[in-house]
């Protein structure tokens, strides 16, 4: 139940190939805001790149936050079995 | 035109199927479903079988916009789920899935209050069958869980409708409540079990995963559906709703994303995808009920396709965690490709039916002004792309090769899950199939610039946030674990205080029981210092001894006569 391990995947060069189109899309995406593609819906939204941003952090905070989360809550596997099926 | 209400051929299989051999019971577990779905293509609008039990009067089949969609979605989720199980020759099985699927249609159904009641509870208990049919202990533990959960809801809401009829006059029928009065708080509370609210939700999570690979594809179709339905017709436009939905929307990912055993991950997603819902309820307008109830109709397709998914690969490997799993894409291509329309659909790619809905409430949660709400939806959504979306395939599919080699599930199982993935792709790409079906018509479109790009936009960074937490070390690996949430309060808390309760009590007791014994041997030594045989009172005496006593009684009473 260690945390400390190496988790690092390392992608092979088929994999490394289709990262680098996926950036690109990504960075496509953003110019299409910046062209003006888009209106805004509220009073928040109407800067360029604050959906990418958004979704961008809010994955980052959600795993920061999960990690950290499971500091507290996670037990071994048979924490309640052990009480309950003897 | 036969005047039939579905429910019945359900509850007339269940019966055929407890004397009829393994070949009729597949074939009425496929049948049944498409007759029922014939029947409600035929039916006309309005109320039928109404019933009078002295003064009660109820309504046992009522068909309007509302109940007729979930009629057709219980019919499809029926339907795909008998596909997909027909490779299975438990009886059980498959007597509680026309008893549980023939339920959850009569209480969509149901036009009073009473009637609801009764397929409600009807729905719990046949359903518990699926989860214990796994035949383990671990099963039976977290069905008889689940069973308490569904049973007390079900008191509840017998005890508010109860209180509600008889605060109307005897007026039994099912349509708005509201938390004005007692009785309404307590039925939304009642529905709030079942539609897995923030603390209500474990039994979910705790009960979806351990049933068998079939059982949970009909478990994840109907119980929560018929909460989502009750709440829209007796609850709409209630705003606290918005708010608990919310928070449904967004504690539940931070779960998914630490969870192991990846169809309790989909369990919690399932309470993300049922935020949206109780959202749209609490807002109440018509886009936002609209967007509820359609969001019900694609989650029972889309999650029951990840269920299927999941099924399949349980079936296959007899392997459920993610950290068991990996590199499965290789021997499952076809589950492998199923799997991930699937998951576009619960992410809300465009072009598949988890946006044409979503969209909806989200629309009307910032068109109404809950800027907020608004925030943390979006932040649900991109969380649900992450850990629905992106960790059920990549952990079961991708990441590290397990090293297990298996083959893709039986044909039917692949069938079921095709028929799934088409109505994802049908509806994403043709949603006015789904908004012909929906009660308001509200001109909505879900495909312009402004809503594609920027959905795109929210989860194209979410996947680059993967990539780089993964590259760079920092996402939480799978590892064997349980984590703890609400459950742990009548797991480990009630047990463990009942437990020291118990000790305590027992403590003092043995403390009374020695002061008692003291006390008691005290007293009975004061006794017989009095009373022993040989004590001075009770020592025998001779008769002589008497007479001369009764003689000076005698003696003295005579004195006191004479003066």
């Amino acid at each position: 139940m260690t945390d400390g391990q190496d988790h690092k995947p390392h992608p092979g060069p088929r994999v490394r190939r289709g990262l680098q189109v996926f950036y690109g899309i990504c960075a496509m995406l953003l110019l299409l805001d910046i062209a003006g593609l888009r209106h805004a819906e509220s009073a928040i939204d109407g800067f360029w790149g604050f959906y990418s941003l958004y979704g961008f952090v809010a994955c980052v905070v959600l795993v920061l936050i999960a990690r950290w989360m499971r500091r507290f809550l996670m037990r071994d596997e048979d924490y309640y079995r052990r009480h309950e099926h003897d | 035109m036969i005047d039939l209400p579905p429910f019945l051929l359900f509850f007339a299989g269940a019966v055929v199927a407890a004397v009829s051999p393994a070949i009729v019971r597949g074939a009425l577990t496929v049948v049944i479903p498409l007759a029922g779905g014939l029947l409600l293509l035929t039916m006309d609008p309005g109320n039928h079988y109404g019933y009078r039990i002295f003064t009660y009067h109820g309504e046992l089949y009522r068909l309007d916009e509302l109940s007729r969609l979930f009629g057709y979605l219980f019919h499809i989720a029926a339907f795909i789920g008998g596909i997909y199980a027909l490779h299975e020759k438990d009886r059980v099985q498959q007597i509680a899935v026309f008893i549980y699927a023939g339920s959850a249609l009569g209480a969509v159904m149901a036009g009073d209050l009473i009637s609801l009641v009764i397929f409600w509870e009807l729905a719990a208990i046949s359903s518990v069958a699926l989860i214990w049919a796994k035949r383990t202990p671990r099963a039976w533990h977290a069905g008889m869980r689940y069973l308490m959960i569904q049973v007390a809801s079900g008191m509840l809401l017998l005890a508010g409708c109860v209180w509600l009829i008889a605060a109307r006059d005897g007026d039994a029928s099912f349509d708005f409540i509201g938390i004005d009065t007692p009785a309404g708080t307590m039925i939304m509370l009642a529905l709030g079990i079942k539609a897995a609210f923030p603390f209500l939700h474990n039994w979910l999570t705790d009960a979806y995963p351990e049933a068998t690979p079939t059982g949970t594809v009909f478990l994840s179709a109907f119980t929560t559906k018929m909460a989502i339905y009750a709440l829209a017709r007796g609850f709409p436009g209630t705003e606290i709703l918005v708010y608990v939905g919310m928070t449904m929307t967004a504690f539940p990912i931070f779960y998914a994303v630490i969870e192991n055993d990846l169809r309790r991950v989909l369990g919690y997603s399932m309470i993300n995808q049922l935020g949206f819902m109780v959202v749209g309820i609490g807002i109440g307008t018509e886009l936002a009920l609209n967007g509820a109830v359609a969001h019900a109709f694609n989650d029972v397709i889309f999650k029951g396709l990840l269920f299927m998914s999941m099924g399949a690969v349980l079936h296959m490997t007899g392997k459920i965690n993610g950290s068991d799993l990996g590199g499965l894409w290789r021997s499952m291509p076809i589950t492998t490709a199923l799997c991930i329309i699937g998951a576009a659909s619960i992410s809300a790619f465009p072009l598949f039916s988890g946006f044409v809905s979503k969209s909806m409430v989200m629309s009307a949660a910032i068109g109404e002004g809950y800027l907020g709400v608004w925030l943390v939806l979006l932040f649900a959504s991109a969380g649900v792309f992450h850990h629905a979306g992106i960790k059920i395939p990549y952990f079961a599919f991708f990441a590290h090769d397990s090293g297990i080699r298996t083959t893709e599930p039986p044909r039917n199982m692949l069938i079921a899950m095709g028929i799934a993935a088409t109505l994802c792709v049908g509806i994403g790409c043709f949603p006015q199939l789904l908004y012909s079906l929906l009660p308001y018509d509200t001109g909505y479109w879900p495909f312009d610039t402004t809503h594609v790009l920027a959905q795109i936009q929210v989860l194209f960074f979410s996947a680059l946030a993967f990539v780089w937490l993964q590259l760079q070390g920092i996402y939480p690996p799978e590892l064997r674990s349980v984590n703890l949430d609400a459950e742990w309060t009548y797991r480990r808390g009630l047990p463990r205080l009942w437990a020291s309760l118990s000790e305590l009590a027992r403590h003092q007791a043995g403390k009374a029981s020695v002061l008692a014994s003291t006390s008691a041997r005290r007293a009975i030594a004061v006794g017989l210092h009095y009373y022993d045989p040989v004590s001075r009172y009770l020592r025998a005496r001779s008769t002589g001894d008497m007479v001369q006593w009764t003689t000076l009684l005698l003696g003295v009473y005579l004195l006191y006569y004479f003066f």
